[in-house]
């Protein structure tokens, strides 16, 4: 048997109807073949060990406006020659392309520091981790809760 | 048009860290949007990457991704030795290149 398309769209429209209409009322969900922000975290550390303590990560614990959520990251460092911070990552795990920023420090920045205003989708955790010019790796993350998206529509 | 902004000390000591704010008018079109009228996705449009060189030498960059707001700004800090001048550029995904200069002279 031919199914036109006619045909096929009105038995699949009564089969949504009948099983609560799945798919069609799902939230909006972003391509699976994206990678995600543990992807992106892994891609960047090599899968080392991230240590806890010497990097803050300081955001809103409400963001009301999605599209301007202001985001600080600050390693404890001295940034001589022989100790400093490389690079600092960002990554936002409910964004659509959850990475956010990359930061390249040198000794002359002075201070590990940097400042920076993001767009949260949702609700979400931001991530930030620091590779050390040894090779080690500095991580902290805060959950932000966000009030209206700011991917647009 | 994206025109930059920054704001740097005009004197500084010698070895001090001092702040720099950077801000341009971008819309970092995120490519996630669609037109209202025609359905089409808005292709994107961001600023994505950014430096800061004092003499020549890199101070600090940034890698920017279709998350960072419309306008970006930043803050970050450096330290100098001797006077000189900090050139800042920021391109654009159509290969367009914007970029200011501030000199700065040492206490």
């Amino acid at each position: 048997m031919i199914i036109d398309r006619r045909q096929l769209m009105k038995t699949s429209l009564g089969l949504a109807v009948l099983t609560g209409v799945p798919g069609v009322m799902t939230v909006k969900s972003f391509a699976s073949t994206e990678p995600t922000a543990a992807d992106r975290i892994k891609e960047f550390t090599g899968g080392s060990e991230m240590l806890e303590g010497k990097l803050s990560l300081t955001t809103p614990e409400i963001a009301e406006n999605g599209n301007v959520v202001p985001v600080l990251v600050e390693v404890d460092s001295e940034m001589t020659d022989g100790d400093f911070v490389e690079e600092i990552m960002v990554v936002a795990d409910g964004n659509p392309n959850p990475e956010v920023v990359k930061f390249r420090f040198t000794p002359m920045s002075g201070e590990a520091t940097a400042k920076i205003r993001i767009r949260l989708a949702q609700t979400q955790n931001v991530t930030a981790i620091a590779r050390m010019n040894d090779g080690s790796f500095q991580v902290a993350a805060n959950q932000v809760k966000v009030t209206i998206g700011g991917c647009g529509g | 048009m994206a025109k930059p902004r920054v704001k740097v000390p005009k004197k500084v000591a010698a070895g001090e860290v001092f702040t720099i704010k950077t801000l341009i008018s971008h819309p970092m079109e995120s490519g996630q949007r669609k037109d209202r009228k025609t359905g089409e996705t808005i292709p994107r449009k961001i600023i994505n990457k950014f430096s800061a060189t004092f003499n020549g030498v890199e101070v600090f960059s940034a890698g920017l991704e279709p998350s960072i707001s419309a306008n970006p700004y930043m803050e970050f800090t450096a330290k100098v030795n001797e006077g000189g001048t900090f050139k800042f550029v920021w391109l654009d995904d159509d290969g367009s290149e914007y970029s200011i200069e501030k000199k700065v002279s040492i206490k």
